[in-house]
Parts: structure tokens; sequence; C-alpha cells
């Protein structure tokens, strides 16, 4: 959808949102863009949206000062802000004023100059580096002086007495490159931070250089276990800036492959879930089922995990004759077999035990954290995108939102394992009816997106991935930006960990669900 | 539903244990699928969508299609596509565009196939050649176009004479 | 049932007749040795390749089968491969405690796995304080982890080796309670004896009923936690803390622990057999006077090897189906459930032997 965004002042800014937020109830800040508007300056679009009446409002302030900008800080208002903040800090240089850690996110420390500025001359300010910097123990808060000059002030972030465990970069259970500092006083976790950017790849800035056809290769990319619904988003937002109508069979193929996905999604989901709390048997088997929905994924697209299915106006190749037949056997099988993986790790008791009660996030908590999806839902927040803002065929469907109100890693887990289920009954309703129809849409060979801000969700395996596109009417676009569905939950870890097991704190995140480079894009 | 007594919860927890156990015996039991991958080479099948390495497809008389109009070099993302080509002038006075060299980086591809998609020609196409390892990184800069091939000449009335001169290649 | 006693009193004998008696305790003890080492390294290596194949097969696998038929060598070459290994010394730890600590965890496997009776007249240790003695050794084993934790100089380590410490003493506790349980059934504590009363009167087991099958449980859920086995490899956890104490080892020095776990599952399952399972006593059933004829043909090594791997099999099949433990649930575990129900049990036990309930 189009963007309408409204231009606030920064002198404003702090009052209006604090407005927003207390009266018109936005309670749930989607988004917070850096921009570099270039001539204008910089600035960032903070997207609200409100769960109760589910209205939504974009609004843009432009830093008064263009060399050293600064806004004030809106992480007191939503906890989400914090680490977005930190982000816009780190590409753009924008400082958020009274922000209580000023750290860079996805950079090294000693990273010079903001790689998303538009001037910036990243590749000469940075060249290889053989030195090595530690990774710093203090940060920095900016304040405004009562004369108007910006001053800092710095922070411990780890004491020299705190007993500090470096979980990851290389860990068996963070699932990849992510790097979690916990503060542990025994076993149990007083404190969590976050290091990220280990694979950190920068496709916001190579998405600034690309044409749109070739964006889409790149979003398979990030949340590698979504990768067809990232692609859908990053289409959808497309075909609906230029106008393109895609066929109902094109719509049908995509809703059952999303879907597929998240059914695969959940499986890995359940497999990690089991080997993080100690139970390897479980995990094989879940991934003996999903086996062969990579099966049908490899013959209709060519790919298991990578699947480059999605394009702007259709979908790479159309399904198999033979799909509908396969799909309908793997859904039979799954439900089958479904009994299998609750009886072997979720009924029992000692998965009862590490789960029940662990990791509780208040539904307050889950809202000013963004975490959208099966976490969120878990904690009593119904945020389900194909609820909220329906698209493809997700109006058409039945489907059940599948809430709980615990909050806690069991509520997560159980949400996941439903939510496979009725990803299988969507399905069921869809497979027998797939329309006639071309699969690819007639479009130009050159798309130009007219100029504008454009913003389009789709429900991901975990939660709301967005895609942000501003363009200036080339065929490049101007500004991408992907609201991941990842960094809110992995920025919850903190919430969610204070006072449980340093056990507890692998269960957690395994109930997460992050995928890494979803996390540092 | 959750027995609260000492004795109820340890009955509980046992019942669950042992439908563990159950679960995984039966599993235990089951028959065992690996599958052993270098002696099924023979059955291994692949669909024409499975996307491994680049190709430009020759026919028996060493023609390919590609017209080196750079289409493709221009749609990949990954820059990993050079096509080189040269102007020659052909016997009848007009000039034309011939390929010299298609560069193509198997280590830099994505298998986005939009190449593929890009091409007026259908001159290039991904096959399903897996086994793609090397030892030494640039042995995966391949050259696509066969050393003395040329472009197939369309089955237009417009030539019917001698074929276009050979050109020289260096590799 | 043939008894090995003869052959080894003949060997003793005719080597006392041509050497001092010291010189011929001093072969012997050496033979011992060599057998205990072989013995040691060969079952190490055909448990390793029971676990990888048992595992495979639980979790939708088959298991190595690349070197050698059925991938019989894998093993052999997973060891030669650990010896080639360089033994990695850290700048930053204690170096001699951390040298040592593998050696303290093999020695107390080593003396526990001595007392194992592996047929009739066939122990190598065995004295009236037998079972009393396996549990003292046994105990060797926890200030090794316990060192090999503190001396490397890491966090991880450090925490195994804390929770390491918690779970060994809290779950000897039970070991110590239900072969208590047996004892009493059995009326001493030499273990010899105790198989040949199994042998004369049935297995523990069935003698004991209800109180043993009881004590035989809480052996076997005591004993895998005493292994550091799934569920309860809470010391090493992989998931959490990548290898727990032993994360800093590398080379043989790894191998060692590696071994000493995988023994200390046979040692486990050999106490179990021993106690509960009759040793290398034969299957017995009154009524069946042919089949307890063949039976009885069967020598007793076979008997208690069977039984062993029988239980091992069991324990594996415990680790591949469960999630691990938390450590309050660990210990809650031991000090809320298995502890009091084995002190019960003692109780249940001495008031079947009392009145003579048993079968």
């Amino acid at each position: 959808m189009t963007l309408d965004i409204k231009t606030i002042a920064p002198s404003e800014l702090r009052t209006e949102l604090i407005r927003l937020k207390d009266q018109e109830k936005m309670d749930f800040l989607v988004n917070l863009i850096g921009m570099d508007w270039g001539e204008e300056g910089l600035g960032v679009i903070y997207m609200l949206e409100s769960t109760e009446t589910g209205k939504t409002i974009s609004l843009k302030a432009i830093a008064e000062d263009k060399q050293n900008p600064y806004l004030p800080t809106v992480s007191d208002l939503w906890k989400i802000a914090y680490i977005y903040e930190r982000e816009v800090f780190d590409f753009f240089g924008i400082k958020f004023l009274n922000h209580p850690d000023m750290r860079r996110l996805f950079l090294r420390e000693d990273w010079v100059g903001y790689p998303m500025r538009k001037n910036d001359p990243t590749e000469l300010l940075n060249p290889l580096r053989m030195t090595d910097v530690p990774l710093s123990d203090s940060t920095k808060e900016y304040f405004l002086t009562p004369d108007g000059k910006i001053s800092e002030k710095t922070h411990t972030v780890w004491g020299p007495d705190e007993y500090v465990v470096n979980v990851g970069p290389q860990h068996p259970s963070t699932h990849g490159v992510l790097h979690m500092r916990a503060s542990l006083d025994g076993e149990i976790v007083k404190r969590l931070g976050l290091v990220l950017g280990y694979i950190h790849r920068g496709v916001e800035k190579i998405s600034e250089s690309m044409t749109y056809p070739q964006l889409l290769a790149l979003t398979d990319r990030l949340d590698y276990f979504s990768a067809m619904q990232n692609r859908h988003a990053l289409c959808m937002c497309i075909e609906k800036a230029i106008g393109l109508e895609v066929s109902e069979r094109v719509q049908y193929i995509r809703t059952i492959m999303d879907e597929l996905q998240r059914v695969a999604s959940h499986l890995v989901y359940y497999a990690c879930m089991a080997m993080d709390t100690g139970a390897l048997t479980a995990f094989f088997y879940s991934f003996r089922e999903r086996e062969e929905i990579c099966k049908i994924f490899e013959d209709n697209f060519g790919g298991r995990v990578i699947q480059n299915y999605n394009t702007i106006g259709g979908v790479m190749y159309d399904i198999q004759p033979n799909f509908a037949e396969e799909v309908k056997k793997v859904i039979s099988n799954i439900r089958k077999r479904y009994h299998e993986y609750n009886d072997i790790f979720t009924t029992n008791v000692i998965a009862k035990g590490r789960m029940e009660g662990v990791g509780v996030i208040s539904k307050e908590d889950a809202i000013s954290l963004g975490t959208t999806g099966p976490v969120g839902r878990a904690s009593g927040w119904n945020n389900d995108v194909r609820r909220r803002h329906p698209y493809a065929l997700y109006d058409k469907v039945d489907f059940n939102d599948i809430i709980r109100t615990e909050g806690d890693t069991n509520a997560r887990h159980w949400n996941r394992m439903e939510e496979m289920l009725e990803s299988l009954n969507i399905i069921e309703q869809l497979i027998d009816n797939i329309p006639a129809g071309e699969f690819q849409a007639k479009r130009k060979p050159i798309i130009k997106l007219p100029e504008g801000s454009f913003y389009q969700a789709v429900e991901s395996s975990r939660g709301e991935l967005g895609v942000f596109i501003e363009s200036k009417g080339d065929k490049t676009p101007y500004r991408v930006h992907y609201r991941s569905s990842s960094l809110p939950l992995a920025n919850a870890m903190d919430t969610a960990c204070r006072g449980e097991k340093f056990a507890d704190l692998i269960a957690i995140g395994a109930s997460m669900d992050f995928v890494i480079p979803d996390i540092d894009r | 539903m959750k027995n609260s007594t000492y004795l109820g919860g340890i009955l509980d927890a046992t019942k669950s244990l042992i439908i563990g156990l159950k679960t995984s015996i039966k599993v235990f039991f089951e028959h065992h699928e690996t599958e052993q991958y270098p002696e099924n080479r023979a059955t291994l099948t692949f669909t024409d969508r499975n996307r491994f390495c680049l190709e430009m497809p020759h026919n028996e008389n060493n023609e390919h299609k590609c017209i080196a109009c750079g289409l493709c070099q221009m749609a990949c993302p990954n820059d990993s596509i050079t096509v080189t080509s040269q102007m020659v002038t052909l016997e009848d006075g007009k000039k034309k565009k011939q390929l010299v060299k298609y560069e193509y980086n198997l280590g830099q591809c994505m298998f986005c196939n939009l190449c593929v998609t890009a091409c007026p020609q259908d001159a290039i196409r991904f096959n399903q050649e897996f086994e793609n390892a090397v030892f030494d990184k640039s042995k995966l800069i391949l050259t696509l176009n066969q050393p003395g091939s040329h472009c197939m000449e369309k089955p237009k009335p417009a030539a019917p004479k001698a074929e276009p001169a050979p050109s020289k290649k260096e590799d | 049932m043939f008894d090995f006693s003869i052959i080894t009193q003949w060997f003793h004998s005719l080597l006392t007749g041509v050497l001092p008696e010291w010189v011929t305790i001093g072969i012997e003890c050496v033979i011992v040795l060599l057998f205990i080492i072989l013995l040691y390294a060969i079952l190490a290596i055909a448990l390793i390749y029971m676990e990888r194949k048992i595992c495979a097969l639980f979790q939708c696998r088959i298991g190595p089968n690349r070197v050698g038929k059925w991938g019989l060598l894998q093993v052999f070459a997973d060891v030669f491969k650990m010896l080639t290994k360089e033994i990695i010394k850290m700048r930053q730890s204690d170096r001699m405690l951390h040298d040592m600590a593998p050696f303290f965890v093999l020695a107390a496997s080593f003396l526990t796995f001595a007392c194992l009776p592996w047929n009739k007249g066939l122990e190598i240790l065995d004295f009236n304080v037998g079972a009393f003695f396996f549990i003292a050794v046994s105990g060797i084993g926890v200030i090794g982890i316990l060192l090999a934790g503190w001396a490397s100089h890491s966090k991880y380590p450090m925490i195994g080796a804390m929770r390491s410490g918690a779970q060994l003493i809290s779950y000897e506790l039970s070991i110590g309670m239900t072969m208590l349980t047996m004892i009493m059934l059995c009326g001493t504590m030499q273990i010899s004896d105790i198989v040949q009363q199994q042998a004369d009167y049935g297995w523990n087991i069935v003698r004991g009923h209800i109180p043993a099958l009881l004590a035989f449980i809480i052996y076997l859920i005591a004993g895998n936690a005493e292994c550091n086995r799934g569920p309860f490899d809470l010391p090493e956890a992989e998931s959490e803390l990548t290898a727990g104490y032993h994360t800093e080892f590398s080379g043989m020095h790894f191998g060692f622990f590696y071994l000493a776990e995988y023994l200390n599952l046979f040692i486990c399952a050999g106490m179990a057999s021993t106690i509960f399972l009759g040793g290398w006593a034969p299957l017995y059933i009154p009524a069946l006077e042919g089949f307890n004829n063949v039976m009885a043909m069967i020598p007793g090594f076979v008997w208690f090897f069977g039984k062993t791997f029988f239980v091992v099999f069991l324990l594996m099949w415990i680790r591949w189906t469960y999630p691990r433990l938390r450590i309050d649930q660990l210990l809650s575990l031991e000090w809320k459930y298995l502890m009091p129900i084995s002190m019960f049990n003692i109780i249940l036990m001495a008031l079947v032997v009392c009145f003579g309930l048993t079968l």
C-alpha cells in the first residue's frame, strides 16, 4: 500500500508521539526507518498502529542539524524503539537524545562513518583493518544541555564484577552467529545483551543499487525459513506500487506456497526446540516430514531453501501437474505423524517442566516489544497480518486465530504446533480449486516505481515481515527497508530471560525461533 | 487435568515418560532409509527446474544462439556474467555484434534465473550437473561458448552463402 | 556352571611352584592389569559402535555404514584420529590440574570396572565389603570432573563442573540407598556372594519382587545420572555449555573423558545386572528342567555380557528419548522423589526380609 506520511517538526515530535500513544492508543510501533533525503536532511519515519482499532499512521521527522543530526528518543514509549534507534544511529548517525545506550548495533565499534547516508565514502573510510577492537563494556548517552548543545555521558554496560558469559557467536544453540552476553548469578540470568552483525550483509544498502527484479534474489536470503513469504511481500509491494494485477491462479499458488513454507518452518522450529532442550531424537522426527515438503519445493522451483519462486507479476514456473496430489500426501502424512511429535516431546513431563511458566512475556510487553507472530499470539495479542491486513487469498479462506494468554515458552510452542495444523487446513481449502490462468502477468521489461513510499506486510513464519520501499521514480529504489520479524524477537530475549536459569535461556531462545540473517539483514 | 498430589504427580509423569519410550521404540523398528549418495548417482533424478550451473547449449555444428546482446549481464544481480563481444562486418556490408567470450562465474552465481528469463534468444539455460566442486576458486570461472563456436544463423532467407568467417578465439 | 577359579588356582600353583610368592603375585597383577586395559578398550569401542547404531535407529537414520562393513571400522578410525590429535596447552589454565583431571576420571572408572564379576571365579577385586568399595571408588570420578572444570580457566567448563558436582554427589545417595536395599536382601556385601546367592535362589529382582523392582528403576535413573548421560547430561549439555567440563580438552585427554563416559555406562549396567539380574547366573525357571539345563550350558560371562548389554540398551533407549532436565529439576527429582522413595523402599525391603516374604 502507498504510505501517507505526515511530516512533523522534530521539536513537536515527542509530544505528538506521546499524544498518539496515550490518546489514540497507538501502542504498536511497527517500524522506525531511518532515511537520508539528501538535500532535506536525515530523518526518521515512524509507523504506528493501534492494536485495538487497527488504525495506522505514519509520521516523518527530519532532523534540523544536517551535520550532527539528532532527534528525541521514543525508546521509553515503545520498548522496541530501543533497538530500532540503535540501528538508525548505526547506519545514519542520527543521535537519539536520552536514549540510554547509543552504541552501534550491527557494525563494528571501530567502523568510521555511517554507511547508509547517501554521500558516505564507506569504502574509503573503512579499509580492511588488521587490528582487533574488543567489545566495549561502556556506552554513551547523548542529551541536550540547557543551552542547546549536545552533551554525552558514559554508562557502564557490563561491570567488572559481573560474571558475563558469551553465548555465541559460535554456539550450538543460537542457530547461527548470534552473540548474546549473559550476566549470570550462579545459574540465574541477571541480564542479557545482544551483539549483532556477524552476518550483516547490508542488504538494504545493496538494494539501493539494484533494479527491482534484482532485489528479489536477496529476500530469500533474509529469513531463509520464510523465503517464500519474504519474496511474496516484496513482489506484492512492487505490484501494488505499479498497479499490476496478478491472476487468480498466482494468488492461489502463492497462498499455498506461503502456508507450506510456514509448515516447513514450524517443523524446523519443533526440531530446534527439541534439540535445544536435549531431545535429539525428536529433532529427526520433524525433519523427516520437512524433507517431503522440501521435495515438493524442489520439484516445483528447483530449490529447497532458496527458492526464487515469486516474481513481479506472478511466479517463476507453473506448478507441476502432480502438485495437488503430492501436497495432499504430505498433509495426510503430517497429520498422521503429528501425535508423535507430542508424544515424544511436548507432552513429556520433562519437556513440560522445561517450558511451562518459563520466559513469560506479558501482553503489554509483547506489544511494546513488537513481538509479532506466534510469540505475540502466545501472550494474547492477536497480531496476525493475515487477519489485520488480509492479502492474497487470506480473506477468502477460513482459519482460526490461535491465541494463548500464558505468554510462556509452552504457549509459544503450542501456538506453533497448532498453527501448523491450521496451515494444513488452509492448504486443504485451496488445493483442489486452483483455477486455470496464466502464471505470469505481462509486464514491462524495465520496472519503475512511481514516486512515493510503499509498504507491504505479510505474516511470515515468525511474525510480521514488512517491506518498505521509497522510490524517486527510478528503476532502482531510493531506500528499501525490511521490517525484520526476528529482530524484535531477539530484542525480547532480555525481557523474557531475566531471572530464569541459564538452561532456560536456550529454551526461550529456541521458542522465539529467530533466524539470524533476518535479524542482521 | 493435572494431578496435584505427590503420588499422582509421579504417576502422571511416569505415564508421559512411558508414552515417550513407546513412541521412540516404534520408530526404532521402522524402516529407515538414507540416500547413499555416490552410489545412487544412476537413480538420482532432477527436474529441469533445478538450477546448478549455467550452460550455453551448442548444436552439432558447434553453433549457439547467443547474439551477444548483453541483457543477461545487465540482469545479473551479482555481476557473475561477463559478455565480451566484437563488431564484425559481414560480407554484405552489415555490421553485426558477435560473441567473443561468454564468461560465467559459478562461484558468484545466486541461481536466481534472471539471466535465463532475460535472454531473448533462449541461448542459455541452467543444467542439472551438480557436482561442481573444484579445488581452485579460479576454476569456477567458466567460459560457456565452446572454442570455435559461432552464432546460429537465423533460418531466414538472408544468407545462404558461406558461413561467417570462423572467429579466432584464444581459448 | 564352570568355575573359573580352577584355572586361576592352577595357574597360581604352577607359578608358585617355580617362583617365590611375591614374584608370582607381581606377575599375576601385571597379567590382570593387561587384561583389564584390553577389555576396557575393547568394550569402549563396542559401546561406542553400539551407541551410534542404536541412536541412529532411534533417529530414523542408519548410522555409520561407510568405514568397513556396516561401519564396523568407524570407531577404530575415530580412535586413531583422536590419538593423532594434538593436546593443546592453554596459556591460562592450571596446567598440572588440567592434565591430571582425565586420569582421575579414568582411575575411578578402572577401579569400579575391576569390581565387576565376569564369571564364576573370575572376579578381580572381590572382598567382603565389595559393594561398599564400589560405591566409594565411583565417587572419585567427580574430583576429576571438578578439576577439569576448575583448571580450564573458562566459564562454560566451570558451570559444567559445578553442575556435575551437585549432580553426582546427590545421585550417589540414591545409588547407595538402592544398593543398600539389595544388600539387605542378600545379607552380604561381597559381590561374588551376591551373585552366587542369585544363582542358587533366583535373581534378586524376582526374589525381592516389589521393593527390588523399585530399587532397580531408581538405580537405573540414578546410574544414568551418575554416568552424565541424557536426560541427565547437564554437565556436558552440548546445546547449552557446548561440551561442559571438557570443553577445553583436546586429543586423547578428551578421549579419556569420552572413554570413561562409555565405560561408566557399562559399569553402571554391569552393576545393575550383578545386583539385580543375577550377574553370570543363568536364567532359571523352577518347572522347566530341560530348559534350565540348556540355559546352564551357556557360559557365565555370556550371561553377564548379555544382561549388561540389555541394560545398556535400556539406558540408551532412555537417553535417545527424553529431553534434558534443568539443574533445579534434576535436584528436585533426586531430593524430592528418588531419595524419599528409596528410603521408603529400604524399609519395605527390611519388612520383606524380616517377614520372609521373599520369593
